[in-house]
């Protein structure tokens, strides 16, 4: 029965978002201003049914109820509580799922709280809303049903991949959806003002908290994913340009873009249209990157061929939402004018300069992503990978870097370089001694060379806003600014240190023998078997020194999960402040005399973890602007109440003065 | 006769198997040339060479056989002096492009190359078209 619930849920969350459509659309016509009226209320309504219909999926997972066939596919009675539930968003349907809910819950969110725009442009957002909502619960509910029944229902479930059997999946796949949906409200918000042809500083400063909270859960769940995939595939890859995150980068960089835009619109009525198509452009890579990873098209193009619906479904999706926006765009641009008009060397050229660079980025990972498809189409596989995509976007991202260096401290409108040149020389000094200190060490490549002395430099240029003022007394917004370039220069040194620094030792080990890796010596102390909940394994008990420091314990583990079966390394990692170890447990060999040995990978990793410390700082800052931003507005609206408070009073007494006199 | 010349043929013919069968699969899948500086040679090679049977992964960094066993042929034909790029080339006349993560300028590719260098043109443009024009004043 509970499947059928949900999806009766799924089919009414979808007929409000027509309606919301419909309403939203027909308040902006000359006499339908009645509808404007219901448009807020069923937008939250479609929200929460959309959540319940996601509830009960996590609950049918839960029960572990094989009538279900998506249940059954993706799930197994002995998995751990934590993996039903996260699995429930592991597998297509249910992701689709989680992402219609985030979207409808972000449209609710929106209705439920926004008052700066005006009321018109605000109609015209949540029919945007709706509209792009109808699509996804239309592929839903065609081409991906979560709640289809199995009859008959098997004895257990296939299982859940045991790769994804862990904590990060409880929290990179919604951190994401997170990001990618709230990218949907700048895309609605974007759409509105086109409609009503109301762009401007108030759009912009309307839009900014959304953009804002959408890029922190995106820098968030990358930064995240980064890590697991960095830990659980047991070979200490961070970043791979693979079609999957290049997916999710993609609407990152638009979307980081989109906010260095959006302050110059806000500040300075300038980059009107350039904002707008921003808008438009993040949340259609968001939808590019989703609908190809999910329909299974970048693994093969065969795979569009194993279910032709959800591909064509895919397809006319990207054209219709992407099409028509563009379309919507075009039409419209031109009375969007482009605003103030500013020179080279002031703080909105730096920002246009980071926009091109940014979208450079971005324009590149897009090809490089898609070329592969097709040229499949036209007959020949090839591969693009790290080998192009690095070089190819640090040629826009160290330029970009440059800039970054002195664009925060130049003044709007107008500046003269001589008046920032001469704080620059600091950076720079750290540029060349940090540049210096690596080749010194023996790095001989030019990009870890260039990433470890700009890094540095880009930390310590990234407080020089905050000099001449009083640092308690400085704004949050400004503080959020120098957290995350802060943290762009942190996460870059990590970066460059893993291709410069990272020590790396294959060996098949007796028991008690020691290794030496990098400043570690490793000894191998036992082999024992151990048992999970789902799964056997061997667990290597490692005893690790630092430099003839004091012993650590390491315990990194061969897995058999036996839903499906599959045997995982399990790495063990130990971190200290000037890197990470990172250990890994292999096969057992054992030679004709019966003599037994253990394959071991083990690696040190000098600043790596840098990497990550460095996102979450950048995720930080944007958090400290956007509670800035927050906070100023309830302030206006407090103050605001207040001031009607205040004249009705006024009034009031007036009035009551006006009656005294009346009766005198 | 002739039927025990097939015999020793059929023999020999099997014998390279038999041979395999004894001989460890992949002997340096997961161990390290003792030279240094070959082995980071490898590891470079490796790291953009692709596992044929794996999602998105170099075969530097994934446990599927067949990575083991390229990796093992990699790291000898290293060891016996041979350049990464001749091993690249080797690889890509016995399995195609696909293997290589590094693309080639062909007739099919160099669309990929030519795009960076046409977003630095349009960059540049946009950037002109942008700051030249600064002086005039407009709403």
């Amino acid at each position: 029965m509970l499947p059928e619930i949900g999806l009766g849920l799924l089919w009414l969350a979808a007929a409000l978002a027509g309606l919301q459509l419909l309403a939203g659309g027909l308040s902006l016509s000359a006499n339908g201003g009645g509808m404007a009226g219901i448009v807020r209320p069923v937008a939250i309504v479609q929200g929460i049914l959309a959540a319940a219909a996601l509830g009960i999926l996590i609950w049918l997972f839960v029960q572990t109820d094989l009538s279900v066939k998506l249940v059954a596919e993706n799930s197994h009675s002995a998995k751990p509580l934590m993996y039903k539930i996260a699995g429930t968003w592991g597998n297509h349907e249910g992701s689709m799922l989680l992402w219609v809910t985030v979207m409808g819950l972000g449209g609710a969110f929106v209705a439920a709280v926004e008052r700066r725009l005006p009321e018109p442009t605000m109609m015209a957002t949540l029919a945007g809303q709706a509209f792009v909502s109808l699509g996804f619960y239309a592929f839903l509910l065609f081409a991906s049903n979560p709640f289809a029944r199995l009859y008959p229902a098997p004895e257990d479930g296939n299982g859940l991949n045991p790769l994804l059997q862990d904590p990060g999946l409880a929290f990179h796949p919604p951190t994401l959806y997170l990001g990618y949906v709230g990218l949907s409200i700048a895309f609605s918000f974007a759409i509105g003002a086109l409609i009503t042809r109301q762009v401007g500083p108030d759009f912009a400063r309307a839009m900014r908290p959304w953009v804002l909270g959408a890029w922190i859960f995106l820098t968030v769940g990358i930064t995240a994913g980064s890590y697991w995939a960095y830990y659980v595939l047991g070979w200490g890859g961070w970043w791979f340009w693979d079609p999957v995150e290049n997916a999710s980068l993609m609407p990152w960089l638009a979307a980081t873009a989109l906010l260095h835009s959006c302050s110059v619109l806000a500040a300075r009525n300038a980059l009107r249209a350039w904002t707008v198509m921003l808008g438009v452009v993040a949340f259609s890579m968001s939808m590019v990157g989703t609908f190809l990873v999910r329909s299974g098209i970048l693994t093969s193009v065969h795979a569009f061929a194993v279910d032709p619906r959800r591909g064509g479904f895919i397809l006319a999706l990207l054209a219709i939402y992407i099409g028509g926006a563009l379309l919507l765009f075009a039409l419209r641009a031109a009375t969007v004018t482009e605003g103030e008009r500013f020179a080279i060397i002031s703080r909105e050229g730096a920002l246009v300069f980071n926009n091109v660079m940014l979208s450079s980025i971005l324009g590149i990972t897009l090809i490089g992503t898609l070329y592969p498809l097709f040229t499949e189409a036209m007959g020949t596989k090839v591969s693009v990978g790290p080998p192009y995509f690095t070089p190819v976007s640090a040629m826009f991202a160290v330029p970009m870097f440059v800039v970054l260096l002195f664009g925060p401290m130049l003044r709007w409108r107008r500046d003269k370089f001589s008046r920032v040149s001469g704080v620059l020389a600091l950076p720079l000094v750290v540029a060349l001694i940090a540049g210096g200190w690596a080749f010194g060490a023996g790095v001989r490549h030019v990009l870890p060379l260039l990433g470890l002395a700009l890094g540095p430099a880009l930390v310590v240029a990234s407080v020089l806003p905050l000099r001449g003022r009083s640092v308690l007394r400085a704004p949050l917004s400004l503080w959020g600014m120098v957290i995350a370039h802060a943290g762009i220069g942190v996460a870059l040194f990590g970066m460059a240190s893993d291709s410069a620094f990272t020590v790396e030792k294959l060996v098949a080990a007796k028991v008690g023998e020691v290794q030496q890796v990098g400043p570690w010596s490793i000894r191998l102390a036992e082999v024992a078997p151990i048992a999970g909940p789902n799964w056997t394994a061997m667990e290597g008990v490692l005893k690790a020194r630092y430099d003839g420091g004091a012993e650590v314990t390491l315990r990194p583990q061969s897995r058999t999960f036996w839903a499906p079966l599959q045997t995982n390394a399990v790495s063990a990692l130990k971190g200290r402040w000037n890197g990470q170890l990172y250990t890994v447990l292999g096969d057992e060999t054992v030679s004709d005399k019966g003599e037994s040995r253990w394959q071991l990978r083990l690696w040190w990793k000098p600043y790596v973890p840098l990497i990550w410390i460095g996102g979450l700082l950048v995720a930080l800052g944007g958090g400290l602007a956007l509670l800035s931003r927050v906070a100023q507005d309830l302030k206006r609206r407090l103050a605001r109440a207040k001031g009607g408070h205040r004249r009705d009073e006024v009034a009031a007494l007036v009035k009551t003065d006006a009656a005294k006199g009346d009766a005198a | 006769m002739i039927r025990a010349l097939l015999a020793a043929l059929a023999l020999m013919m099997a014998a390279p198997v038999w041979a395999d069968d004894s001989m460890p699969p992949a002997p340096w899948a997961y161990r390290q040339l003792p030279d240094p500086a070959q082995e980071a040679k490898a590891k470079a090679l490796m790291e953009t060479l692709r596992c044929l049977v794996c999602q998105s992964q170099s075969i530097a960094d994934s446990d599927a056989s067949i990575a083991g066993d390229m990796r093992s042929q990699v790291r000898e034909r290293i060891a016996a002096g041979e350049d990464p790029e001749a091993i690249r080339a080797w690889l890509i006349q016995r399995y195609g492009d696909y293997v290589s993560y590094e693309p080639r300028v062909s007739a099919a590719t160099w669309p990929l190359f030519a795009a960076p260098l046409l977003l630095v043109a349009l960059a540049a443009f946009l950037l002109r078209k942008r700051f030249t024009s600064g002086t005039e004043t407009e709403a």
